[in-house]
């Protein structure tokens, strides 16, 4: 949304690591894994079970800290930042949208969007808070649902829901770990349409999902195997969502027409 | 704003589990409630004990007779006779600055008229004694100093008394036979009302003392004087004067104890206050107890809600809250808790006391101060006990918090 003037990389990870001591071993999830990230890319992290893309995107959230290397968040270095600084800047700056929805389940989904406000020390009104909330949950077309309960939404509307919360701050970066791991295909294909409309607006997006269809969506694709980077490669056939859902209300016809 | 949305974030939280809410708040409901009842029923004693002090008269100074003391054990004052009706008369010769005066004899008879027996206490007493207890003549009038002096059989008798033995009829004029002797009453007093410990102070029967002592006790010598002084200023001065020549006609010598004891209503009524201060913060700590025990269970619930609402911390973490967002948030939740609990607990012992005198009889005071008190106290209650657990939410990690089960 904002375009990017210092030049900065949104994420620049250099040889960054982290392991778990649990017990008597250690884990290494990650194994020095240099990445860059330039404003306005469309990322897709991929790789098997346990390679470590959650850790990875956890750091990159700003939600846990490496135990090795660096991570450069738009050029600032998160080791140097203490607690409330980290949580200013997942307020600010980082919108995080987890594949089980983590919404607040006995509020509605316009005050599950208001959420991240409620911590935006800019003092808005909360007049202001609600056309913010009513605005995101528009731009995720759920305007109809805004005072539904989670309980009362589907998979896909929950998940559009934690979708509008992580932009309502207006974040440089949007980061999703398997954002469609609990969706149907077609529902999946509407959030990548939801994902693609964000960052041609501008806004870059890095996204964890291992069905290599959905990886499609995305400009780049990173391969990940034991906590390292084993692939890193531009996506050659990109699809786009609004295409391929034509097509399948197309197919969708086509069935119901056929005798 | 955030104070505000943090509130109604809370309030909400607790509404959606009202029965625990309800349970959680008991404590303090029973807490207040105790404290504020058991403060106003001492209040309420402190309160009878300075107004009967206060019947007393104003000015008043009370003289009893000595302290008998046998292997140790004091028998209290007015158990040694030591006042006689020289020292009386002595007093009321020399000492200046008295307005009016009286000694006091006691003794209990049957009273009889017609065919009614009742059994009354006498009070043998001098002819200015309404004057000094402040307590006016209804009709009729108070027998005379030529009555004192000649130990007539003359009385002036309390409302109680009067309506048992006369019905709403004018008892002025009539006959009543104490202890077969037949005496007039020449006055009906006005009413005084209950007395602290429940007594009826119309039930009485005033008589000459000279009476009392000759035909209706035998006794020679006084339980006490009630000496009215003529100004408040004099009181002192007039205590002093009533000591010095009490000692000199005791013999007493310098350095010994006294043989008898002067007291002003002031001293009186300081005493009688301590007692009841006592009294009330005695009631007022055993009830404090409660509080405490409603304090720990805010505590223990709390610490429920932050292992269960673990998830919802991490919600909030990772959409950018910061520690004290978070300690805020459970904070304001257990205060929240505590003060509408203190508030509940408040109506339940304004309730709680006015059972209390109402069907117990007993006085009771809710003072502005305690109510006060009572809710800083709940509010300070919820600050104590629910830091720990909000501490231990704000200290959560984002992560850890996102991961729970
Ligand atoms: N909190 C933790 N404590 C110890 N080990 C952990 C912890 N979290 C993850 N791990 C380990 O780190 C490794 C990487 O885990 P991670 O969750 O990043 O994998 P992933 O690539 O996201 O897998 P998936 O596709 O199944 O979500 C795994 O071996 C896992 O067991
Ligand atoms: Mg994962």
């Amino acid at each position: 949304m904002k375009a990017e003037a210092n030049g900065h990389p949104v994420i620049q990870l250099d040889e960054m690591s982290k392991t778990y001591h649990t017990g008597e071993v250690d884990v290494h999830a990650v194994r020095g894994v240099s990445l860059t990230v330039k404003p306005g890319e469309f990322l897709a992290i991929m790789g098997a079970s346990g390679s470590g893309k959650s850790t990875m995107m956890n750091i990159i959230g700003c939600l846990d800290r490496p135990t090795g290397g660096r991570y450069l968040l738009d050029g600032v270095d998160v080791n140097d930042l203490n607690r409330d600084e980290l949580a200013l800047l997942r307020n600010q700056k980082l919108g995080f949208v987890f594949q089980g929805f983590n919404l607040l389940s006995r509020t509605s989904a316009l005050e599950n969007v208001e959420l991240p406000m409620l911590y935006n020390r800019d003092g808005m009104s909360s007049r202001e808070q609600r056309e913010r909330g009513l605005k995101a949950l528009e731009m995720v077309g759920l305007s109809d649902r805004a005072d539904h309960h989670p309980n009362q939404l589907s998979g896909g509307q929950q998940q559009r829901v934690a979708i509008a919360r992580s932009l309502v701050n207006e974040p440089k970066l949007l980061l999703a770990d398997e954002p469609t791991g609990n969706l149907d295909s077609h529902t999946s294909i509407e959030i990548m349409g939801i994902f693609q409309k964000l960052n041609r607006q501008g806004m870059t997006v890095v996204m964890v999902t291992h069905e290599l269809d959905i990886a499609r969506y995305t400009m780049r694709n990173v391969v990940m195997r034991d906590g390292r980077v084993v692939s890193d490669v531009p996506v050659a056939n990109r699809l786009d969502a609004a295409d391929e859902l034509e097509k399948l209300r197309a197919e969708q016809q086509a069935i119901q027409l056929a005798p | 704003m955030i104070i505000f949305a943090t509130l109604r974030m809370s309030i909400r939280a607790l509404r959606r589990n009202t029965l625990r809410t309800l349970l959680t708040m008991l404590g303090i409901i029973i807490g207040v409630g105790a404290v504020i009842a058991m403060v106003s029923i001492g209040n309420g004693a402190k309160a009878q004990v300075e107004a009967q002090i206060a019947s007393l008269g104003q000015n008043v100074i009370l003289v009893m007779s000595g302290n008998f003391s046998r292997g140790g054990f004091a028998m209290g004052f007015g158990s040694m006779p030591t006042l006689t009706k020289e020292d009386y008369e002595s007093i009321r010769r020399e000492v200046s600055g008295v307005a009016a005066s009286s000694p006091e004899v006691r003794t209990a008879a049957q009273i009889a008229v017609g065919s009614q027996n009742i059994n009354s206490s006498i009070l043998g007493v001098g002819d200015e004694y309404p004057d000094v207890r402040s307590w006016p003549i209804a009709s009729g009038a108070i027998f005379t100093e030529q009555d004192v002096r000649g130990a007539n059989k003359v009385a002036v008798i309390g409302k109680t008394t009067a309506t048992t033995l006369f019905g709403e009829g004018d008892p002025v004029g009539q006959i009543i036979r104490i202890k077969n002797a037949p005496f007039v009453v020449t006055g009906l007093l006005s009413s005084k009302g209950m007395s602290m410990m429940g007594q009826d102070q119309d039930d009485i029967v005033l008589v000459p003392y000279t009476s009392a002592m000759k035909r209706l006790s035998g006794v020679t010598t006084f339980r006490s004087f009630q000496i009215k002084s003529v100004s408040s200023e004099a009181v002192t001065e007039v205590q002093q004067q009533i000591t010095d020549l009490l000692r000199q006609r005791h013999k007493i010598e310098p350095g010994k104890d006294d043989d008898f004891l002067v007291r002003t209503q002031q001293e009186i009524t300081q005493t009688a206050t301590e007692a009841s201060r006592v009294m009330t913060l005695l009631l007022g700590s055993i009830a404090s107890v409660s509080l405490l025990v409603g304090g720990i269970g805010i505590m223990n619930i709390m610490l429920v809600s932050v292992t269960e609402r673990t998830r919802e911390i991490g919600i909030r973490l990772a959409v950018g809250a910061r520690s004290r967002d978070i300690l805020l948030q459970f904070l304001i939740e257990a205060i929240a808790l505590s003060l509408v609990g203190g508030i509940l607990g408040i109506f339940l012992g304004m309730g709680g006391s006015t059972l209390v005198s109402s069907k117990m009889g007993w006085a009771t005071l809710i003072s502005m101060d305690s109510i006060v008190i009572s809710f800083l106290f709940s509010g300070a209650i919820g600050i104590f006990f629910g830091f720990y657990p909000a501490r231990k939410a704000a200290q959560l990690d984002p992560i850890d918090a996102l991961r729970y089960e």
